[in-house]
């Protein structure tokens, strides 16, 4: 069996084998819009979930369902053990030792958790609570590329705390314009928020030079991996921050289970963000005290069978082997710039080439609407983002009003990304817009 | 193909071609609208003579069916009382709520002129929000132009 899927001339072998991954995702054997086969370009959204996963959660529920670090009973001793195991394997796959992994909702409320520990920290009535305090005159540095998750949070905490937002620009070709760092991240700085990968570009930013910054003026960084962690190895020992965060349902895993990772050290100078059960060391009527980190961070019954299916879904990937995962998109990816690049009327927001760059591939269609490309391509089958994708900065930056975009993942072959090449030019054609030949060649 | 149910002729004519586009003087209220699930907008000017909308004039960017929305709303709303206009409103919603069953679309048809050629958008959740944005502007600019000239012997 060959270890493709109708590979183009001149294309390179991909490294994972699509045809078996493709069977262990159950959804992707459905049809859709009058039987068409599903070509899911839309893993950046959501991923889909392999039977290995499901089955994972399947058999919590069926075997050991119970309030894990609550009840004396069997039961819940099976439920803590798995529990913890997960988040030992989910530590190990970022090399993280699985004290400093807390389970959130996602990546979401992984940011908000940090953002709400560091403006409770200029309140907290523990000293050791106030070591990262944010105020007045202190800044928070983002980037013009951030998703709304990881800015909002930051103009919220800097609302409650008159601390003053800062941001890195973009440079036309879809990068971050680090030219003011030395300014814009300064000895005022708290705390650095910057995405690894993009979601709207796909451009894969230079960390090294950002977290080195941030280093020289003793500001916290935080990593917003919802969109690396998935698609590339990545190692916090060789990070250089302070957080990383990302989200379960991006990497194969369920909804409703994210992870924030800090580090030991600073985790446990941060106060609470939500507080109540098992969070707790002692509760008086007059006060009370917290657990150690992670727990500090997980307050009420947690999402068990998320965070064990979420392990399921990281042992999948690590069967993949995530150098191969990267391999296999950084091959898609050069296919898809340029087949797309090569359609008259077809712009490329963000790198045009594969340089440091992911598989988020974004683009305009001249003369038809994002929505419109959209729906020609979901009548085809084709399932992509159409929007401002949670970025609306970088399309205004862009001087476009929306984008549609591709997302690539383990199951994707080039057969998905033909079929999208041939869904903008169907687009083209519908809408009247199909610019002649000539016109793309004398450009 | 499903396409052609979404995009009528009539859709795709507006959009080409728009009715009432620009913003024009005079006006009584100018209103933005945004769907911010896709950053479509629309702004959007009520001109009342009395009661009766003498205007609307608009610009905005978006797909299709919203810049195509607007367009057919311009025909359907000009020389109605604000009151009919918002009850012809009430029909398109109607309309984008009916999940494409023919039978709404039909005893709406008479009512909503080209606009009943977006009953095939009802059939995409998705896309009924791009519809109705012009409809909400409109109903949100008539409500402020009536309380700012609510005699109207100044239009």
């Amino acid at each position: 069996m060959t270890a493709t899927v109708s590979r183009p001339a001149g294309a390179p072998v991909l490294p994972l084998d699509v045809e078996a991954i493709r069977a262990d995702f159950p959804i992707l054997s459905r049809t859709v819009r009058d039987g068409r086969r599903l070509v899911y370009l839309d893993s950046g959204a959501t991923s889909q979930k392999p039977t290995s996963v499901l089955d994972a959660e399947r058999h919590f529920y069926e075997n050991y369902n119970a309030a894990p670090h609550r009840g004396a009973h069997q039961l819940a001793e099976e439920a803590t053990a798995a529990y913890e195991a997960a988040r030992a394997t989910i530590g190990a796959f970022i090399g993280a030792p699985e004290n400093e992994v807390v389970f959130t909702r996602n990546s979401t409320e992984a940011i908000n958790l940090v953002a709400y520990a560091l403006s409770n920290a200029a309140t907290a009535k523990e000293p050791e609570f106030r070591r990262y305090a944010v105020g007045q005159g202190d800044e928070i540095v983002v980037t013009e590329m951030e998703h709304h998750a990881n800015l909002l949070p930051w103009q919220q905490l800097c609302e409650r705390t008159g601390a003053t937002l800062r941001w890195l620009g973009l440079t036309d070709d879809g990068r971050l314009d680090l030219s003011d760092l030395g300014t814009v991240v300064n000895e005022r700085t708290k705390l650095v928020a910057v995405t690894q990968q993009s979601n709207i570009l796909g451009t894969i930013n230079p960390l090294g030079e950002i977290t080195a910054r941030a280093r020289e003026v003793g500001a916290l960084v935080l990593i917003d991996g919802a969109q690396s962690v998935p698609h590339q190895p990545v190692d916090v020992a060789t990070l250089g921050a302070d957080f990383l965060v990302f989200s379960g349902h991006k990497m194969l895993g369920p909804t409703g289970v994210g992870v924030l990772w800090g580090r030991y050290e600073v985790l446990d100078a941060l106060p609470p963000f939500l507080t109540g059960g098992s969070m707790i060391e002692v509760v008086r009527m007059e006060g009370s005290t917290f657990m150690p980190p992670p727990q500090r961070f997980e307050a009420g019954v947690p999402m068990t069978a998320q965070v064990i299916g979420l392990g399921a879904a990281v042992e999948y990937l690590q069967r993949l082997g995530m150098a191969n995962v990267l391999a296999h998109e950084e091959a898609l990816t050069a296919y898809a710039l340029e087949q797309l690049q090569a359609i008259p009327g077809v712009t490329v927001i963000g790198p045009p080439d594969t340089v440091a760059r992911g598989g988020a591939i974004s683009f305009t269609v001249e003369g038809i609407h994002p929505h419109d490309v959209g729906q020609v391509l979901d009548d085809l089958g084709i399932a992509v983002r159409v929007g401002h994708h949670c970025a609306w900065p970088v399309v205004r930056r862009y001087g476009v009003p929306a984008t549609t975009r591709a997302t690539f993942y383990v199951h994707t072959g080039y057969d998905d990304i033909d079929a999208l090449v041939d869904g903008v030019r169907e687009a083209q054609r519908f809408f009247g817009v199909a610019p002649s030949d000539s016109e793309g060649a004398t450009s | 193909m499903q396409l052609q149910s979404m995009y009528q002729d009539i859709i795709l004519d507006h959009y080409r071609n728009p009715h009432g586009r620009g913003l024009r003087d005079p006006f009584e209220a100018e209103v933005h609208h945004v769907n911010p699930t896709c950053g479509d907008e629309v702004t959007l000017r009520v001109h009342l003579d009395g009661d009766t909308i003498a205007d609307v004039s608009y610009e905005g960017m978006g797909c299709s069916i919203s810049q195509a929305s607007v367009s057919a709303m311009y025909d359907l709303v000009l020389g109605k009382s604000v009151t009919d206009a918002l009850q012809t409103g009430e029909q398109f919603m109607t309309l984008m709520q009916s999940k494409g069953d023919a039978a709404v679309a039909e005893r709406l048809e008479d009512d909503l002129e080209d606009a009943v050629a977006f009953a095939g958008v009802s059939k995409y959740p998705a896309r009924v929000k791009c519809a109705l944005m012009s409809w909400m502007a409109l109903k949100d600019a008539s409500a402020r132009a009536l309380s700012t000239a609510p005699t109207g012997e100044n239009a």
